[in-house]
C-alpha cells in the first residue's frame, strides 16, 4: 500500500540558512512517525511546510498519491492534515463545544448555532477514539491534558486522517502522557496516521512505530523503535556521542543560602498560589521543587526575586531579608534568575545578543563609566561568552530573537553564570531545548553546585528534577506536600505526590533506581 | 545557492529602513498627484471631452500636476535659475531673496525636528505622547514671560534661561500624566489629550488677561526682551535664525542619550520589553517619568524655539500643529532621532512650499496635510508598499515600540 503522505525534496531557504535540505519523508497509514531532532534541526519549518504557514523553495507533497498545494492551514485541513500545535489555540471563556465548532459551525437556519449536533458528534468522537471530555465544559475549567484532548478532537471534527503533534508531552505530568499514548494509540488502530515530534527518547522508543532523525535540515537516518537505544538516538540527533546521565559528585552541602518561612504569595488575580511555603537550599545542593504547572512554583520564583511581592512570611537569602528586596538588590546579593519565560522576562528579543549579555549589569563597571555604556567592554564581554557558553550565532550584533530556543537560553545562561553568585534560581532552564542544549545546561548547573552555589530549580520535566536535585520539593496547589531525598524515590511515587494524593496513603518508596536525565 | 543570495540580501537588510520610508513618500505624492487632478475644475473641465480629446485632457492632468509640484519645490527649495542669477549679480538683497524659501523651509523644520523628538522619545519607552501640542504651547508660554520679565541680562545667559524655562515647562506639563501613570495606571494618550485642552485654554486666558500686551486690541503677549531673542544669520526677510542649529545638536545629545548611557538604554528596554526590564532590576515607574518629562521638555523646546526664534511674542494659536504632525514625523522618522531630523526637513519643506503652491495653483494647502496622511499611512502599513513594488520582508532589527495598547 502506498504511503498516506509524502514529502519529495522538500527544500526550504532562510535568509543564510537552509532550514529544509531536500527533505523525503513518507507517514504510511495507521502508524505512529516519530520525528526525531534537535531545535534548529527543521522539524519546525518541515511542519509548517506541511501545515501551510510557509511555501517550500522546492519539493512537493502528496496525500494519498496526490500531488496538493498547500497556501493555508485551511489548504491543509482539506486534505485530511491537522496539527495540534504546543501552545493550544483555545478561547479559554468558551465551552469545549464552542471551541471545536469554531470556524466550521454547524447552524440551525443559518443563524443559531447547532450545539446540540456538534455535542452530539464531539460524544461520539470521544467514545470512538476513548477520548473523554465534557462537551460542556469551559475550557479554563480544565487541566491541562484535558484541554490537549480537546485539540485533538477539533481535528477529528473536521476529518483529519492525519494528525501533527508538536511536542505534545511538554506540558502533561506523566501521568496525562501515559494517557495520550493510549489515544494515540486508539487512533492509529482504527486508521488514523500521526506525526509525533518530540525530544524525549524513552517516549519515542515506547510510543512509535518508525522513527526519522532530522539534523541540520536533512533526514539523516530512520530508526526502529524495537531495537533502538536512546544512546543510539541522541548521537544520531546530535551528531557525536552524548552523555545521556547525568554524573553528580558528593558534594558536602554547606551554609544555609536560600531560607524560606511560611511565605505566601497572591497571583495577579488575587488567588492564593503559594500558601505558607518553608524551605531552605544549602550551598553545594540542589533542591528541585517538583510540581504540575500551575500549582505556584511560578509564583514562588517570581516572589523569591523580587518579581512579585510576598504577602507575609519570610525570604531570607545568604542572611539578608528579602521578603521585600526588589530585583535589582536580590540580583547584587549575588543570585542568578534563569526566568520561566526566557522570552518575556529573560531577553529584550528585538536587542542585540551583546546588550543581553548585560542585561543587567550594563550599569556596572566596566560596561558602564558613570552614566555613559563602554560600548567596547559590552562587546568584548560578550564575545567572550559567546565562545564560553557556545552560544551559535552569527554574530553579538545578533538580535537574540532570530537565535533558536536552545541559543536563547545558553545567553541567559551565560549571562546570568558569568558573575560571582552565592544562589541560582533556575526555572524551567531545559524547556522546549534540545538534547544537546539539555546536556550542556544540566552540565552548567552540576558545576555551579560543585563550585559551592545553592541551586533552587523549579522544573515541570520529573527526569529532570529526578536526575539533578538532591532533594526534592514537591508543590501542589501552593504547598509544599513532601520534601525528599532525591535518591530515595521514583518518578512513580513523585507523579503521585503531584496530582494531589496524601503522601500518607501511597505505600513506601522503592529504593530509587539510578536517577537519569530527560530525554 | 544561499551563498550567492548573501551580499545581496546583506544590502536589502541595510537599504530596507531607508527604502519603505522613500518609497512611502514617492507613492504619497503619486497618490497626492491623483487628488489635485481630481479637484482641479479645469482638469475636470477637460476630462468632459475625453472620448473627443483624450490627449488634451492628459495634458490638462499633467499641467496640473506639474504646477502645483513645481510650485511645491520653488516655494520650499527656490528656483535653481534665480539662485545663479543672484549669485552672478552680487547685490545682497537679490541673493537674499533667491535664498528666502530655503531659508523658510529649514525655520518650519525647526519646531519639527524638537517636537519630532520629544515623540520619538515617548515611542522608546512605550509610551504615545499625543501631548506634543499642549506642552508646546507651555513651553512657549514659560520662555515667552523669562524673555519678556528679566531685564539687563547678556543675550549668553537670557537665551538659555528662556530656553530652559520653555524645557522645563514642556516637562511640567507631561509630568502630570507621567505621575497619573505611574501611579495610577491611568494611559498617558487620554490624558495627555486633556492636558492639551488646558494648555489651549490656558494660553488664551494669559494672553487676554496676564501676558496680554496692553498697547494691542488682539490677544498677543508684549515682544521679548532682546537679549532673549535666538540671533539671525541673514538680514531680513530671511528669518533663518540659530535654532535650527540647537535643534540638531539636540537631536544628537538625545541620539548619545537614548543609545549611549545607562538610562538611555533603561528607557529603551523599558519600552522593548518591560518584563525584562523589571527582570533586569530596572525601575520601570521612574524610567516611564523621566522618558515623559524629557518628551514634555523637548516638545516645550519647540514652543520656546518658535516665540524666541520666529515670532519674538506669543500670539494665539501660534503653532500650525507641530506637536500633532509630529506624531506622523516620529513614526515617519522610525523613532530615531537622525530619522527624525530628516523627516522634519521634509515636512518642513512641505509646509513651507505649499503656501507657495496655493498662491501660484490654487492648490489649496490642504493637499499637503494629504501627503503627510498618506505618507504615513504607508509608513504604518508597510505592507502596502511591500506589495505595490513586490518587496520581500526582510527580520527587522530593533524597532521602536509604539504603543503597547490600552489597559496595561
Amino acid at each position: 500500500m502506498p504511503p498516506i503522505l509524502e514529502l519529495h525534496g522538500i527544500t526550504k531557504r532562510f535568509p543564510g540558512v537552509l532550514a529544509n535540505d531536500h527533505i523525503d519523508l513518507a507517514l504510511n497509514e495507521g502508524e505512529i512517525l516519530a520525528l526525531l531532532g534537535e531545535n534548529g534541526a527543521g522539524k519546525s519549518t518541515l511542519m509548517n511546510v506541511l501545515y501551510g504557514l510557509y511555501q517550500p523553495d522546492e519539493g512537493e507533497i502528496t496525500v494519498r498519491g496526490k500531488t496538493i498545494k498547500v497556501h493555508s492551514p485551511n489548504d491543509a485541513i482539506a486534505a485530511g492534515v491537522g496539527m495540534v500545535h504546543q501552545h493550544f489555540m483555545l478561547v479559554p471563556v468558551l465551552t469545549v463545544t464552542e471551541n471545536v465548532m469554531l470556524g466550521v459551525e454547524s447552524l440551525i437556519g443559518g443563524v443559531f448555532l447547532d450545539r446540540k449536533a456538534a455535542a452530539a458528534r464531539i460524544r461520539q468522537i470521544a467514545t470512538q477514539y476513548g477520548l473523554n471530555v465534557d462537551p460542556d465544559a469551559y475550557i479554563k475549567d480544565l487541566p491541562v491534558g484535558l484541554q490537549q484532548r480537546v485539540e485533538i478532537i477539533k481535528l477529528l471534527y473536521r476529518n483529519a486522517d492525519i494528525l501533527i503533534l508538536d511536542e505534545p508531552t511538554a506540558v502533561l505530568t506523566p501521568q496525562e502522557a501515559d494517557e495520550l499514548f493510549k489515544v494515540m494509540r486508539s487512533l492509529v488502530s482504527q486508521g488514523k496516521s500521526i506525526i509525533f515530534i518530540t525530544h524525549k527518547l524513552k517516549e519515542v522508543l515506547a510510543v512509535s512505530d518508525r522513527i526519522n532523525v532530522l539534523r541540520l535540515g536533512k533526514v539523516v537516518g530512520a530508526a526502529d523503535p524495537k531495537t533502538a537505544t536512546e544512546t543510539q538516538l541522541a548521537s544520531m540527533m546530535v551528531g557525536r556521542q552524548v552523555e545521556l546521565t547525568v554524573h553528580k559528585e558528593e558534594t558536602k552541602s554547606g551554609d544555609i543560602v536560600l531560607q524560606v518561612k511560611e511565605l505566601r504569595v497572591l497571583d495577579d488575580r488575587e488567588n492564593m498560589m503559594v500558601d505558607g511555603v518553608s524551605f531552605d537550599v544549602r550551598s553545594g545542593e540542589i533542591v528541585g521543587v517538583a510540581g504540575v504547572q500551575g500549582n505556584g512554583q511560578t509564583e514562588l520564583v517570581e516572589a523569591l526575586t523580587g518579581l512579585r511581592p510576598a504577602l507575609s512570611g519570610r525570604a531570607e537569602i545568604a542572611g539578608r531579608d528579602t521578603t521585600h528586596a526588589n530585583p535589582r538588590q536580590i540580583v547584587e546579593l549575588g543570585v542568578a534568575h534563569v526566568p520561566e519565560d526566557r522570552q518575556r522576562d529573560g531577553l529584550v528579543l528585538s536587542y542585540p545578543v551583546a546588550d543581553n549579555m548585560v542585561l543587567n549589569t550594563y550599569y556596572l563597571s566596566p560596561f558602564a563609566r558613570g552614566v555613559v555604556i563602554q560600548q567596547p567592554e559590552v562587546d568584548k564581554a560578550a564575545a567572550e561568552r559567546v565562545q564560553q557558553f557556545d552560544v551559535r550565532t552569527p554574530g553579538i550584533a545578533t538580535s537574540a530573537g532570530s537565535l533558536s530556543g536552545g541559543n536563547q537560553q545558553k545567553v541567559i545562561v551565560a549571562r546570568e553564570f558569568s558573575r560571582p553568585i552565592k544562589l541560582l534560581i533556575a526555572a524551567q532552564p531545559t524547556r522546549g531545548l534540545d538534547v544537546g542544549s539539555i546536556e550542556y545546561i544540566h552540565g552548567r548547573i552540576i558545576e555551579k553546585r560543585g563550585q559551592g552555589c545553592a541551586v533552587l530549580l523549579v522544573s515541570t520535566e520529573l527526569d529532570e528534577v529526578l536526575a539533578l536535585s538532591d532533594r526534592i520539593a514537591v508543590m501542589y496547589r501552593g504547598r509544599i506536600v513532601a520534601v525528599v531525598e532525591a535518591a530515595e524515590v521514583t518518578k512513580e511515587y513523585l507523579g503521585l505526590l503531584m496530582a494531589g494524593v496524601d503522601p500518607a496513603t501511597i505505600a513506601k518508596p522503592r529504593k530509587g533506581e539510578q536517577a537519569q536525565a530527560v530525554f | 545557492m544561499s551563498d550567492s543570495q548573501a551580499p545581496s540580501l546583506v544590502w536589502r537588510r541595510r537599504l530596507q529602513p531607508i527604502l519603505l520610508p522613500a518609497l512611502a513618500i514617492f507613492t504619497a505624492f503619486v497618490f497626492g498627484s491623483l487628488v489635485i487632478v481630481l479637484t482641479d475644475f479645469s482638469v475636470l473641465e477637460a476630462f468632459k471631452n475625453f472620448a473627443s480629446a483624450p490627449g488634451g485632457s492628459l495634458s490638462a492632468a499633467w499641467k496640473a500636476i506639474g504646477t502645483a509640484y513645481g510650485s511645491l519645490l520653488e516655494g520650499s527649495l527656490g528656483s535653481p535659475a534665480r539662485m545663479i542669477a543672484a549669485l552672478q549679480s552680487g547685490d545682497s538683497k537679490q541673493i537674499g531673496d533667491a535664498f528666502y524659501p530655503i531659508t523658510e523651509s529649514l525655520v518650519a523644520a525647526t519646531p519639527y525636528i524638537f517636537a519630532g523628538l520629544a515623540v520619538a522619545v515617548g515611542f522608546r519607552c512605550g509610551l504615545f505622547n499625543i501631548g506634543a501640542e499642549g506642552q508646546l504651547f507651555i513651553g512657549a508660554i514659560c520662555s515667552v514671560w523669562v524673555g519678556i520679565t528679566l531685564k539687563g541680562l547678556p543675550a549668553i545667559v537670557h537665551i538659555p534661561l528662556a530656553l530652559l524655562a520653555g524645557a522645563a515647562g514642556g516637562a511640567l506639563w507631561a509630568f502630570v500624566p507621567a505621575i497619573l501613570k505611574a501611579k495610577a495606571g491611568a494611559h498617558e494618550v487620554i490624558n495627555t489629550i486633556m492636558m492639551n485642552y488646558v494648555a489651549f485654554r490656558l494660553s488664551e486666558w494669559l494672553l487676554n488677561g496676564p501676558l496680554k500686551r496692553p498697547e494691542s486690541a488682539n490677544p498677543v503677549s508684549a515682544f521679548i526682551q532682546p537679549s532673549a531673542e535666538l540671533p539671525r544669520f541673514f538680514p531680513d526677510p530671511i528669518r533663518f535664525h540659530m535654532g535650527f542649529f540647537v535643534a540638531l545638536g539636540v537631536a544628537a545629545f538625545i541620539y548619545w542619550f537614548l543609545f549611549k548611557t545607562t538610562l538611555g538604554f533603561e528607557i529603551r528596554t523599558v519600552g522593548a520589553n518591560a518584563s525584562a526590564a523589571k527582570y533586569a532590576g530596572m525601575n520601570i515607574t521612574r524610567n516611564l517619568i523621566i522618558a515623559m518629562c524629557l518628551s514634555g521638555a523637548l516638545a516645550g523646546l519647540a514652543g520656546a524655539n518658535e516665540v524666541l526664534g520666529v515670532n519674538h511674542n506669543l500670539a494665539n494659536a501660534f503653532s500650525a500643529g507641530y506637536g500633532f504632525d509630529s506624531i506622523a514625523l516620529a513614526l515617519l522618522g522610525k523613532s530615531h532621532p537622525f530619522g527624525v531630523v530628516l523627516a522634519a526637513v521634509l515636512f518642513g519643506t512641505l509646509r513651507s512650499g505649499s503656501t507657495r503652491m496655493q498662491n501660484v495653483a490654487q492648490i489649496p494647502v490642504d493637499i499637503i496635510s494629504v501627503i503627510q496622511a498618506l505618507v504615513i499611512a504607508f509608513i504604518a502599513a508597510p505592507a502596502i508598499i511591500r506589495a505595490i513594488y513586490r518587496l520581500k520582508a526582510v527580520g527587522e532589527g530593533e524597532g521602536a515600540v509604539f504603543t503597547r495598547g490600552w489597559g496595561k
